[in-house]
This record gives structure tokens, C-alpha cells and sequence, in this order.
């Protein structure tokens, strides 16, 4: 393992992909690597399917590879729960990756939820952490195509970055709770369709009520590049909003304590067992629990 | 299955038919695989990197253009040079009989033409990670035959 990693850091990223895929397997662990340097390191970039996250991911690499950074993406999909199996689609979307001047400063690995709920295994915490750990100035992590109550990646990511699409409903769905909550800013994908101005508008007026520090609403277009400069910029200076402190170390405790259940040795057992009505969903639960005590 | 297995699905060359490519994806992740698919009209080096930075251990590349028989060899010959000798690589679309063997000769380890069942594939690759000769790097050598 030492070996891999030192060959990681010197660039081999043969090394760095086999080196995640043991963290992913649950064979190695990272813990958070110091840092210096008060900008984030781990933003999630999270919303509904089909706004364009992957696609505006891609112009903001472009834009950010040009100024400087070197920056590893996370991109999750989701694993059937039938199955296991994954398809794994974000990458189709990545031209950076395919631009010979750009290519060496972005690493784009895909992530499959397995066995997790929600949107964001959390794994995928400690696969950021050995990216830094390597010399990756910053990890992105793409989310699932999230609902309104899925606020998983708070767990992982220093910042958390809403999308948001034209079309998405009326004011009411602005003014709802979740999600919006705890995002460090929003942006509105799509701003060549209509509805997308408006939508911006109505998010703007919901982030406004009560809160002192509201977070950024932006309006682009990923398809025409519209606003993307914009977009990059305030997004490299973001702060992390204070209003949601208290949840995001409430979602960390609920995915801890779902990893040690996920991680006991005798999970998959304990769950045929009751779904063979071998045992009681009360004993089964229990025996999890006192394994991790 | 312990960990599901990482397989990278690609079309390379100036080819625009991916239902195929689609379809495979979707019956191997269905058969409990990670499918990462490429997109279309990839290149040999695209491909390779998509290989490296996933982690894949099986590539499974598509073609309907005829241009299998100078892409194949060509992808199998630049992961031997890139040290990744133990990607297992199979191929499908449409490629006629006689071109398989100097495919085979270039390290492919299964062609599946139109008919193939999913179930055929998904026994290639249960077969193909068993055995520690099935990687591009052991050059011509096995190669999955069904009918024996």
C-alpha cells in the first residue's frame, strides 16, 4: 500500500485508481490531510436528475483548469438494489478529459452507491481525502440526481452546491424545506430555456426571507456557456454558510452510524436471515448494533 | 460476488451505432457489474485512459464499422505498452468470422456477434477472471469458445 501511494503521488494514476478502489472495497481507510489553505477542498455539487450537473461540471473544469487548478471528480450513480450492477454515465459528459492540454490537471473516477442510501456513499469521503492526500488541490463530488430530501452530501463535502433547472414547479416548491437549506449557493442551469429566470427569481425571494447570509442564486447556461465565468469565480471563493452547521454534522453522525451497519461482517447474512423469516427484524437489528459496541 | 467487478463498455473509431454497446452495458450491470460506458467515437488512447483512471478490469469494445480489425489489435498492443497487461479485453458488433483470429492472435478473449445471449457474456467474464492467463498482457493463448 505504500508503495501504490508514493507511486500515486508521483502521478501514477494506475496506482491512484487502485488505490481508491481498495477505500471503495472498505480495505483502507484516509483520514482528512492538513491543510493550510483556508479555500474548500471537497464541494459537492447536488440537485434533481437532468439539470445539467455533469455538463456544467465540465465547463467549470474547463474554466478552472485554465486558471491553475489540478481538480479530481468524484461522480456518483446510483447501484440497483436488485442487482448491485451500475451504469456509470457521467463521464460521457467530461470533454475535458479528452483535451490534451487539460486532461493532466482533471481526474474523473465514477462512483456506484452500492449498497448506501441516499446520494452519496460514505466512502467517497475518505477516496476525497486520499486525492488531497496525493496532491489533488480539489475534489468535486457529483452526486445522484437528488430530491428535495436528500441532504446526504452534507456529510461529505466542505460545500455544498445546489442545481437547479427551468420547469421545476411553481413558488411553492421554492419556498419548501430540504435541500435549499443547506446549500452554500444555488445556480439555475439552463438559462437559454424559458422559465429559468423566473425560477432564479423565486428561489432568490424563498433564500431571502429570515436569512441574514442567503446564499448566492446564479443563473447560467452550461449548453452556451452563458454566466459560466461568473459561475467559476464566485464558486472557487466560496464560503461555507453558517445557517447549517448543526445539520450537516447531523447528517455525518446518521452516514457514520449507517457505515458501521453496512460494514458489520454479518449484514448480508442478518438480512437473508430475515428476509427468510429466520429471524425477527427486532434480533437481527439488535445483533447488528451490539457488533459495533 | 464479493466486490462488483469494473468494466469499461467503449466504441471506438468513426462509428455511430451504439444500441448494441447500450444494450450490453445494461445486461452486465444487470448481471451485477459497474459498467462505465465511454460514449461514442473514442479514441485507442481515450479508452485506455478511461480504463487506467476507473480502475476497469475488463474492457468490452464495440464495432460495426469494420475498422475492428486494425482498432482491436491496436487497443490491446497500447495497454501492453501503458503495463496494463491484466485487462481482460472482448469485443462484439459485427465481425466476420475470418477476422477473428488475428484478433484472438492480438489478445481479444471473446467475439460476440448479434444472437449472443447475455447469459453467453456474462460466463465469459465469471470465466475469464478465474484464470490468471486471460489478461491482453499473455498475448495470443486462450480465448472463449463456447462449443467446447
Amino acid at each position: 500500500m505504500d508503495d501504490r501511494l508514493d507511486a500515486a503521488k508521483a502521478g501514477d494514476r494506475r496506482a491512484l485508481a487502485r488505490l481508491l478502489s481498495s477505500i471503495e472495497n472498505g480495505e483502507l481507510r484516509f483520514s482528512e490531510p492538513h491543510s493550510e489553505d483556508s479555500g474548500w477542498k471537497i464541494l459537492a455539487l447536488t440537485g434533481p436528475p437532468g439539470v445539467g450537473k455533469s455538463c456544467l461540471l465540465d465547463r467549470l473544469l474547463h474554466e478552472w483548469v485554465d486558471h491553475g487548478h489540478r481538480v479530481a471528480v468524484l461522480a456518483v450513480d446510483p447501484s440497483s438494489p436488485r442487482s448491485g450492477g451500475a451504469l456509470l454515465g457521467d463521464r460521457v459528459r467530461m470533454s475535458v478529459v479528452d483535451d490534451d492540454n487539460k486532461k493532466n490537471s482533471v481526474y474523473v473516477r465514477s462512483v456506484a452507491t452500492r449498497k448506501t442510501s441516499g446520494s452519496v456513499p460514505l466512502v467517497v469521503r475518505d477516496m476525497a481525502f486520499c486525492l488531497l492526500h496525493v496532491g489533488w488541490d480539489k475534489v468535486v463530488i457529483e452526486t445522484v440526481g437528488a430530491g428535495q430530501s436528500e441532504v446526504r452530501c452534507a456529510a461529505v463535502a466542505d460545500r455544498i452546491v445546489l442545481i437547479e433547472g427551468p420547469a421545476r414547479g411553481d413558488g411553492v416548491q421554492a419556498e419548501k424545506a430540504g435541500l435549499l437549506e443547506l446549500a452554500d449557493a444555488v445556480i439555475v442551469n439552463k438559462s437559454d430555456l424559458d422559465g429559468a429566470q423566473r425560477h432564479a427569481n423565486e428561489l432568490r425571494e424563498s433564500l431571502h426571507l429570515g436569512h441574514e447570509d442567503a446564499p448566492e442564486v446564479l443563473l447560467v447556461s452550461a449548453l452556451h456557456g452563458d454566466g459560466i465565468a461568473e459561475a467559476s469565480s464566485m464558486l472557487l471563493n466560496l464560503e461555507q454558510s453558517t445557517r447549517a452547521s448543526r445539520a450537516r454534522w447531523r447528517e455525518r453522525l446518521l452516514s457514520h452510524h449507517e457505515r458501521l451497519l453496512l460494514e458489520h461482517p454479518e449484514f448480508d447474512s442478518l438480512l437473508s436471515k430475515i428476509e427468510e423469516g429466520l429471524m425477527s427484524f427486532d434480533d437481527a437489528y439488535a445483533q447488528l448494533r451490539n457488533g459495533n459496541e | 460476488m464479493d466486490q462488483p467487478l469494473r468494466i469499461v463498455i467503449a466504441k471506438p473509431g468513426l462509428d455511430g451505432h451504439d444500441r448494441g454497446a447500450k444494450v450490453v452495458a445494461r445486461a452486465l450491470r444487470d448481471a451485477g457489474h459497474e459498467v462505465i460506458y465511454t460514449g461514442l467515437r473514442r479514441t485507442p488512447e481515450q479508452i485506455i485512459e478511461t480504463v487506467r483512471d476507473e480502475d476497469a478490469i475488463l474492457l468490452g469494445l464495440s464495432s460495426l464499422s469494420g475498422a475492428h480489425g486494425h482498432l482491436f489489435p491496436r487497443i490491446c498492443e497500447t495497454l501492453r505498452e501503458h503495463n496494463m497487461g491484466d485487462v481482460i479485453v472482448f469485443g462484439g458488433g459485427i465481425i466476420p468470422e475470418d477476422d477473428c483470429p488475428p484478433l484472438y492472435e492480438a489478445g481479444v478473449r471473446a467475439i460476440f456477434g448479434p444472437g449472443t445471449t447475455s447469459q453467453e457474456m456474462v460466463d465469459f467474464i465469471a470465466t475469464a477472471v478465474q484464470r490468471d492467463d486471460a489478461g491482453v498482457g499473455h498475448g495470443a493463448g486462450w480465448y472463449w469458445n463456447p462449443s467446447n
